[in-house]
C-alpha cells in the first residue's frame, strides 16, 4: 500500500475517534465510532493482515456497532445531550493526555527497531486465512474451545439479565 | 516510508483519545464507545508488530490470533455490558454517571 494511503487512513480514524469523544449525541458518536472503525480495517489490510480487516468490518463495524446503536435507540437519549462537560474532568482529561501523548512518543522515538520499513514477506501458494487459521487450530486450539465456552456463558447471561425483574 | 513507530504512534494517539473519551464524558454509553476505541488501539499495535517481526519470511501469526480472540471477546464484553446498562436505565431511567452514586462513599 502507498504511504499517502497509511496517512489519509491514520488521519481519518484519529479525526472520527475524536468525533465520538467530543459530539454530544450519541448517535452521532456511534456512526463517528464505525467511520473510525472503517479506516481501522483498512490499517489493518496495510499491514497484510486482511482476515483481521475483514473481521473488524464484520464484527466491530458491523455487529457490535449495530448492538451499540439498536441500544441508544431503545433508550432514547435525546434529553441528555445538553449537559456540560464539567471544568475539573476536563482540565485533568487535557493534563493525562498531554502527558500520555509525550510518554508514548517518547518511548517510540528511542524504540531503534521500529525505524526500519516493511520487511519483506514470501507471497507463497497459502493466504491470509490458511496461515491465521493453521495456527488458530494448531497451537491455539484450547484457547478457542474456551472461547466458545465464554460466549456461551455470554449469551446465558445477557438472557438473565435482560429478563423483565431482576432478583 | 511507513515505519513501525510511525504505526505505534497512531496506535498510542488512538489509545490517548480512548482514555480521555473516558475522562471526559458522563453519559456511560460514550464511556462504553471509548473502551472500545482503547482496545482497538492494543488491536492496531499487535497487528503491527506480527507484520515487522516476520517469521520465515511470513508475518507472526501468534500475534493476529490474539487479535482475533480479543475481538471475540470484545464482542461478548459488549453486549454483556449492554444488557447491564438496559438494566440499569430501567432501574433508573439514567445513562449519567452522575446520577449513580448510591455506591458513593
Amino acid at each position: 500500500m502507498p504511504p499517502f494511503l497509511f496517512w489519509i487512513f491514520s488521519g481519518l480514524m484519529l479525526l472520527f475517534a475524536t468525533m465520538v469523544v467530543l459530539l454530544r449525541q450519541p448517535v452521532s458518536s456511534a456512526l463517528s465510532l464505525v467511520v473510525s472503525f472503517l479506516a481501522l480495517a483498512a490499517l489493518y489490510v496495510s499491514l497484510d493482515a486482511f482476515f483481521i480487516g475483514v473481521i473488524q468490518i464484520m464484527v466491530y463495524a458491523g455487529a457490535v456497532m449495530v448492538l451499540f446503536l439498536f441500544i441508544i435507540m431503545l433508550l432514547d437519549l435525546k434529553a441528555e445531550a445538553r449537559r456540560k462537560f464539567q471544568l475539573p474532568a476536563t482540565f485533568s482529561a487535557i493534563g493525562v493526555v498531554v502527558i500520555f501523548g509525550f510518554m508514548i512518543n517518547k518511548v517510540v522515538s528511542g524504540f531503534e527497531m521500529g525505524k526500519s520499513s516493511f520487511p519483506a514477506i514470501l507471497h507463497g501458494p497459502k493466504n491470509d486465512v490458511w496461515h491465521v487459521g493453521d495456527t488458530l487450530f494448531s497451537y491455539f486450539n484450547l484457547p478457542f474451545q474456551v472461547i466458545g465456552v465464554l460466549i456461551l456463558v455470554a449469551t446465558v447471561g445477557v438472557v438473565v439479565l435482560s429478563k423483565r425483574e431482576l432478583k | 516510508m511507513v515505519t513501525l513507530n510511525n504505526y505505534l504512534l497512531v496506535s498510542g494517539m488512538l489509545f490517548t483519545i480512548g482514555l480521555a473519551g473516558v475522562m471526559l464524558r458522563r453519559n456511560i454509553l460514550i464511556i462504553f464507545m471509548s473502551l472500545e476505541l482503547m482496545l482497538n488501539a492494543a488491536n492496531l499495535s499487535l497487528v503491527a508488530f506480527s507484520r515487522f517481526h516476520t517469521v520465515e519470511g511470513l508475518p507472526n501469526y501468534n500475534a493476529q490470533v490474539l487479535v482475533f480472540f480479543i475481538i471475540t471477546v470484545a464482542a461478548a464484553e459488549v453486549a454483556v455490558g449492554l444488557a447491564i446498562i438496559v438494566a440499569l436505565y430501567r432501574q433508573r431511567q439514567t445513562t449519567h454517571v452522575e446520577d449513580l452514586n448510591s455506591m458513593k462513599f
